[in-house]
């Protein structure tokens, strides 16, 4: 773990001192703001709470993009610039990079989250939501986050370019997120199973409306576990090409 | 330290390195010579175990590569032939990192860190950022997170490319100032280079080692004897017939002195062996002035032609070599 930690502040060292993850950041918010003004809000009066249901939809957008666009990074400039030698001849295991690298990003996904905080602090003040509410969903937002990194980490690990990381990694996402429609094309119980593979639908709702749900939370860390174990798979599987 | 039996490494089909074997002793400074995609890349990376074999043994320090690549990497300092650099780091910050990736603790990482900014003269730099440094300066840096765990082997992949004649020399004192401390492993393309800093040279050709031993030797083995150069003041068929008279001699032809003056000539000489001393003795005894006397320009050239060349049957003059090669090119892949 010392050493996931280790990497794990190069990254976020090596993030912070680029302007990568700024400009990141600064248009994800800016979206988020212009959504959440712009719809969330909206011109008619609406109950507090659909407004923060709203809020929590639109920010799991700006999330699952910051965290693509973030953790594109991980692997793939490495490997372009040669500097991933570095690590790989260290005496550091292949999960304990690819966990200092998925934390590194995490991290400034979550903290993309909580810079979102100022909406539903607004809501909360000039409307009536209980804290709960705003916990759950901020939770739903970084497990799902978690899950995003993840796969961003993975679509890093496979290639050199990191538009096409991105691009990889994107696809994945959008193929997890429209599960639930494929599933309705389909029978039971493989609309069962798709359904419940599916990234968003029947996963994020509950957040968004403030519930908990245990089995939603594992979901979210099974899909992040599952995409960061292929990683390690795949640096494994590179030793021996 | 190093083992090497019988290692195979292949790219898909195709084969970068096989069959390899050789050793290398503790405190041994062995240059891999070859030409670009010869195999040497590959065979530093294995040792390094940032690769791994497709078959074969290689064991380092009485650690099998496979079995325990943790425990090898603990003792093997690595520099690849583009320096691993974070450019966004100083050179402290980086070089603290490194030795803490490698086990070390915080406090040891910083003392280890000034120590071999210390030793590779890069301390001046040390809170620069390493974005900002020139290229010898990172091949430096490069060299200093390589050291910077106190590893027993250490595996240089051209540490000269890229470098200025000044920046040259600076890595040749260098290399030479960490002699008998560490075990090193260094290859290059450029023979002159390695016999400059190495005690042996293993030649690797197509994956495969097609002759060892100091420059002397390889010379003794493949150019059959020395060639000399000497230019001397005095009779020139004097000279010739005492030269000639020297047991090993075998031919003699002129060439062109270096230097001008009334009765300067010279002479070019093979011999089945060194003979040198005697050559001087006697045409001093004959009244000749001997004014220079060296190695042939050209053998360095000559036995890196003859065994690294690409030329068909150009190493089968050889007498040391491997078993027959079969005609594949092993190229080297840089992933």
């Amino acid at each position: 773990m010392t050493n996931a930690l280790l990497i794990a502040s190069r990254e976020l060292r090596g993030f912070l001192r680029s302007p990568l993850a700024y400009v990141v950041i600064a248009i994800m918010l800016l979206v988020d703001g212009l959504l959440y003004y712009g719809f969330a809000i909206g011109g008619q009066a609406r109950l507090s709470a659909e407004v923060l249901r709203d809020f929590f939809y639109f920010s799991s957008g700006t999330t699952m993009t910051t965290a693509i666009l973030l953790s594109m990074r991980l692997f793939a400039e490495e490997k372009q610039t040669g500097t991933f030698v570095l690590l790989n001849t260290a005496p550091v295991r292949d999960g304990e990079i690819v966990a200092g690298k998925f934390l590194s990003a995490f991290a400034l996904v979550g903290g993309f989250a909580l810079l979102t905080i100022y909406m539903p602090l607004l809501i909360f003040i000039h409307g009536r939501v209980s804290v709960g509410h705003i916990l759950v969903g901020y939770l739903g937002l970084l497990l799902l986050g978690a899950a995003a990194t993840a796969i961003g980490t993975f679509g890093s690990v496979l290639v050199k370019s990191q538009p096409v990381a991105a691009v990889i990694s994107a696809v994945i996402l959008v193929v997890m997120l429209v599960l639930w429609m494929v599933a309705r094309e389909t029978d039971s119980p493989i609309r069962e199973f798709l359904t419940g593979l599916s990234l968003h639908n029947l996963r994020f709702r509950p957040f968004m409306l403030g519930q908990l749900d245990l089995e939603h939370c594992v979901y979210y860390l099974a899909v992040a576990y599952f995409f960061l174990l292929a990683t390690t798979k795949v640096l494994e599987a590179r030793r021996w090409r | 330290m190093i083992e090497v039996q019988n290692l195979f490494k292949y790219y898909g089909e195709r084969r970068a390195v096989g069959p390899l074997s050789f050793s290398i002793e503790k405190g041994e400074i062995v240059g891999l010579l070859g030409l670009n995609g010869a195999g040497k890349t590959t065979a530093l990376r294995i040792l390094a175990c940032d690769l791994l074999p497709s078959s074969g043994s290689v064991v380092v320090d009485g650690i099998d590569v496979v079995d325990q690549p943790d425990e090898v990497r603990r003792r093997v300092g690595y520099l690849p032939d583009t320096p691993p650099l974070y450019g966004e780091m100083t050179v402290h910050e980086f070089l603290v990192f490194a030795a803490r990736l490698r086990g070390l603790s915080r406090a040891e990482a910083v003392q280890r860190a000034r120590d071999v900014a210390r030793s590779t003269q890069i301390d001046q730099v040390a809170r620069d950022p390493i974005a900002s440094l020139s290229h010898g300066y990172r091949q430096r840096v490069g060299i200093a997170q390589a050291l910077v765990h106190r590893p027993r082997l250490l595996l240089l992949d051209e540490p000269i490319l890229g470098l200025d004649p000044v920046q040259i020399v600076e890595m040749r004192h260098l290399l030479r100032s960490l002699r008998g401390e560490y075990t090193i492993v260094l290859s290059s393309h450029i023979l002159s280079e390695i016999s400059e800093t190495c005690d042996r040279i293993l030649v690797i050709r197509e994956g495969q080692i097609v002759a060892s031993g100091t420059e002397a030797e390889l010379s003794e083995k493949l150019l059959r004897g020395v060639r000399l150069e000497c230019t001397f003041a005095g009779d020139l068929d004097k000279a010739r017939a005492t030269i000639e008279s020297i047991a090993g001699v075998k031919a003699i032809a002129e060439s062109t002195a270096m230097e001008t003056g009334d009765d300067v000539h010279a002479l070019r000489v093979e011999a089945d062996q060194d003979v040198r001393a005697e050559l001087v003795r006697k045409l001093v005894a004959q009244d000749i002035d001997v004014l220079a006397l060296t190695r042939g320009e050209r053998e360095l050239e000559s036995i890196f032609i003859r065994l690294a060349g690409d030329k068909p049957g150009a190493a089968h003059a050889q007498e040391n070599t491997a078993p027959a090669r079969s005609s594949d090119t092993a190229k080297e892949e840089g992933a």
